[in-house]
């Protein structure tokens, strides 16, 4: 089970790294929204996927899944959302001002 | 602080109130306020001459850094006392003479004495200091200082690149040096050079002896213009006349001398030492007296001249090293007279060069023009000037009975004696050195020739010069008369220094020689008399005689009509290959394109990463403690291969934003299935909000139209993009495997067994999150909020390139 999870965030990652080195903006920030996706995934799975109850005590099971991972990730995925909204609107201003999400239209000015 | 501290500090104190005196007493000439300093300084020392003649030193300590060994340590002896009378003595004479040379309307005499002052200040720091770190401190403030001082009109674009040169190359050396003295730290544990010469069986046995040898004599080199480093010093005749007189004669281009006098104990008895020296000071004297005699410019003769006589000084230390070796004690004077010879030749250079230089700038500030095809018939007019120069010249090319003709006999018997040492090889190579050293001889008494009969015979032509020419002011001539009067002082009564200054600085430089209470006994008396050094004198004068009234015809060798250093071309194709090679490099890699630092960024990781593995042996699977695989989890796992697979495809926003939606979807699934209900919750909530913000900013986005990107654009970004998450993938599974095998308890059990005891709540994620690993929580707030407020002043505020905003 780790092993085909690991795979897909595999398959997450592969995917991000060949948005990310494309010239178009919008595609940057969708690789590096699938991308957090793929961290999200690893943590998830390097803590160990056997399959226990939920981290709730009320369940009063045997085993439980490890919480801490899970902490990890809550933390993680509210940061990634934030940055991902800042992204955005970035390039929406970028859009608005210099008129082009082509990134190697992006050269600076010309006294620079 | 003891005085010699203070004396040491001295200039640099009186440096910071030169502005004050420039800018409150416009009246009288700043340099008056100055000349007091070195006169009693030089006073002062004089002072130290009974304790050093007598065989003792002196040494006061002031802790600076004492954790790093960094002592302020003031050492007196024989050699630092030598020099420092030079620095002050000259300093003084140099003063006066810059009172009449630099006019007090038209020039910046605030930086000039300045500089000067920091100069005097750091050089006497070089000489005085026992500790490596203090000396390396004042040597680059003497370059930094000498660099100021060559760029005084710096407004003339030759005199910024003489400094830039200056600065590039002794600097360069400066920097190796300070190497070299960390390795003579690693290899003693101390800093201090006397305790160095105490303990040098450590150095000479180590095997850093050469690296530090080398890069220390880097250091000396490139400081007293030795070749191939020598190439600064003629550029550096931009500088006004007493700067070239004090820096480029006097002092700093004998630091390098004295720190290979001063480091001799340590280094000197090894074959290294002994033919790096010996071979660089031979090569940098023909050298240098070659280039003379090809200039037209009186400063540049001087120039190359200062070259060739240092290569002397240099040759005859190194020469004299060899004693060491021998450990043959004081009275064996075959040994010791290259090192009797090199100290007493400082001195005189010091005299003669320093006299010379002053009547260059005579000439020049009287007739406007230093170029000796222009000059002549100054006899009769400078009358004075001309007595000076002839005294100077005279005892550059050796002639008695002035002190370089004493010099050169020692020189020339140093290195007939070198021939007869039983070491080192120099039964073979011996011979090299005397032949060289007489042909160096002739070639100075040509230029010297030339020097002297260019300008001041022949026929005085009016029309020539620029100005009304006639004798200088007394006040000019006063130190160029001292001077003159010491090279005749001291050529006349050479024993006047021998017991004074000459044994002491021999007794410092081969201290092991001497028995305690011994002393050398040089005295310089037996110059009279027949001996090969006398024949090879009156061969030189012969020679040189016949080569000068040739010069007609050797005069129209192409050799002799290019003026510029052949090496220059080196330096100044290193120097501009350097510039375009960076460029080159710069513009190469730095294109200012996002996906290209990208591909570097992933490439790099690639190849760490996977050599990293690969080198250790890093890879493993782990099946053993995997969890099984329901059909349902495969029927997932494909859809989100599938979708994750097919954004890179999409071609509409609205196509994009669903399958992104789909992906995040399916990761809350698995988060459900994962029994992590908070992550569920949190990743459903956060997804819809992201899928709504994508269309919010889609909509006032152009649709991702496929751009005909090349082919080998989209390959290479595949293969990269393939390398990157396969590394992805094989790091995962093995750091899963061998986190399995090494089997470490996991602090799960913590939370399971505490969250209802401690903090009082079920949900155990929740409680981490607020209790037990609440600052996460509270920093993550932050960056929500940031974030917030980022998006608000993107969206809010609006530059409009207008200048109030």
């Amino acid at each position: 089970m780790e092993t085909l999870i690991i795979v897909l965030a595999g398959v997450l990652v592969t995917v991000a790294t060949y948005l990310i080195l494309s010239r178009n903006l919008i595609r940057v920030i969708l690789g590096t929204a699938i991308l957090s996706h793929a961290a999200h995934l690893l943590l998830m799975t390097m803590g160990g996927l056997k399959i226990g109850s939920a981290p709730l005590l009320g369940e009063e099971a045997a085993t439980y899944t490890d919480a801490l991972p899970q902490a990890l990730i809550l933390t993680a995925i509210v940061i990634s959302f934030a940055v991902t909204a800042i992204f955005l609107v970035i390039a929406y201003r970028a859009y608005q001002e210099v008129g082009t999400d082509n990134l190697s239209d992006m050269r600076g000015f010309e006294d620079e | 602080m003891t005085v010699l501290h203070w004396a040491t500090i001295a200039p640099f104190l009186l440096a910071i109130l030169i502005p004050f005196f420039y800018k409150y007493a416009r009246r009288i000439h700043t340099g008056w306020f100055v000349l007091i300093l070195p006169l009693v300084l030089f006073i002062y020392f004089l002072s130290y001459i009974p304790v050093t003649s007598s065989g003792d030193t002196i040494m006061n300590s002031v802790p600076w850094v004492p954790s790093l060994g960094i002592y302020f340590d003031v050492y007196v002896d024989g050699l630092s006392l030598l020099f420092a009378l030079l620095i002050t003595g000259i300093g003084t004479l140099v003063v006066l003479y810059s009172i009449y040379y630099l006019s007090k309307k038209n020039e910046r005499l605030n930086n000039f004495y300045v500089y000067l002052l920091m100069f005097m200040g750091a050089m006497l720091g070089v000489v005085l200091s026992d500790n490596l770190i203090v000396l390396y401190v004042f040597w680059e403030v003497t370059s930094i200082s000498s660099s100021l001082l060559i760029s005084y009109w710096f407004h003339r674009e030759k005199s910024t690149n003489g400094a830039q040169k200056s600065m590039f190359i002794t600097v360069f050396g400066g920097l190796s040096m300070l190497g070299g003295f960390s390795l003579l730290y690693v290899m003693t544990d101390t800093f201090s050079i006397r305790e160095i010469i105490a303990n040098v069986d450590l150095v000479t046995t180590s095997s850093l002896f050469l690296p530090a040898m080398i890069l220390i004599l880097l250091g000396a080199f490139t400081k007293s213009a030795q070749f191939p480093f020598h190439i600064w010093l003629p550029d550096a005749m931009e500088a006004p006349t007493p700067v070239s007189a004090y820096l480029h004669s006097a002092t700093m281009v004998k630091a390098g001398i004295y720190l290979v006098a001063r480091l001799t104990p340590v280094f000197g008895g090894s074959a290294e030492w002994f033919w790096i020296i010996s071979l660089v000071g031979i090569t940098t004297l023909v050298w240098g007296a070659i280039s003379a005699v090809r200039q037209k410019d009186l400063k540049s003769i001087l120039a190359f001249s200062t070259v060739s006589q240092l290569g002397l000084i240099m040759t005859l230390l190194g020469l004299g090293s060899a004693s060491l070796y021998f450990d043959v004690g004081a009275e064996d004077t075959l040994y010791t007279t290259a090192i009797l010879a090199a100290v007493f030749h400082l001195i005189n250079h010091a005299t003669f060069k320093g006299s010379l230089f002053m009547t260059a700038g005579i000439i020049d500030h009287e007739t406007g023009t230093r170029d000796i095809r222009k000059l002549g018939g100054l006899m009769t007019i400078m009358p004075i000037t001309f007595t000076i120069s002839l005294i100077g010249l005279a005892s550059m090319a050796g002639l008695p009975p002035f002190n370089g003709f004493l010099s050169k006999e020692m020189f020339f018997e140093g290195t007939v004696n070198a021939t007869q040492f039983g070491i080192f090889n120099m039964e073979t190579w011996g011979m090299l050195f005397p032949v060289l050293a007489w042909v160096a001889s002739v070639l100075t008494f040509v230029y010297c020739a030339i020097m002297f009969f260019k300008t001041f015979t022949g026929k005085f032509k009016p029309e020539n010069y620029d100005v009304h020419v006639h004798e200088a002011p007394f006040g000019m001539l006063i130190s160029p008369i001292v001077l003159g009067s010491l090279v005749v002082i001291f050529g006349l009564f050479p024993n006047l220094l021998a017991y004074s200054l000459i044994e002491p600085a021999m007794a410092s430089i081969l201290p092991n020689l001497l028995e305690p209470g011994q002393q050398f006994d040089v005295g310089i008396s037996h110059w009279h008399g027949v001996n090969t050094a006398l024949l090879m004198t009156i061969g030189v004068i012969v020679v040189g005689i016949v080569i000068y009234l040739m010069m007609k015809k050797w005069s129209k060798l192409p050799f002799y009509l290019k003026e510029r250093d052949p090496l220059n071309r080196l330096y100044d194709n290193g120097v501009s290959g350097l510039i375009s090679g960076s460029q080159a490099v710069t513009r190469a890699q730095m294109t200012g394109s996002l996906r290209d630092y990208f591909v570097y960024m992933c490439g790099f990781s690639i190849l760490l990463l996977g050599y990293t593995m690969y080198r250790y042996d890093a890879f493993a699977i782990d099946t053993a403690s995997t969890s099984s695989i329901s059909p349902f989890m495969w029927i997932v796992a494909l859809v989100f291969i599938g979708a994750t697979i097919s954004i890179a495809f999409v071609n509409h926003r609205i196509t994009a934003v669903i399958v992104i939606g789909i992906i995040g979807f399916l990761l809350a699934l698995l988060f459900v299935i994962f029994r992590a209900p908070d992550l569920a919750l949190t990743q459903l909530l956060v997804e819809t909000v992201t899928v709504v913000l994508f269309m919010l900013v889609f909509y006032h986005l152009p649709d991702l139209q496929r751009r005909t990107a090349k082919l080998r654009f989209n390959i290479l970004n595949l293969i990269i993009s393939l390398g990157v998450g396969s590394l992805f993938t094989a790091i995962a599974v093995s750091s899963f495997a061998l986190g399995q095998d090494a089997n470490f308890e996991s602090i799960s059990e913590f939370f399971i067994e505490n969250s209802k005891e401690l903090a009082g709540g079920y949900n155990m994620v929740n409680v981490i999150l607020v209790d037990f690993r609440g600052l996460d929580t509270l920093l993550e707030v932050l960056v929500l909020g940031i974030a917030a407020l980022g998006v608000v002043t993107l969206i809010k505020l609006r530059f409009t390139g207008r200048e109030d905003v």
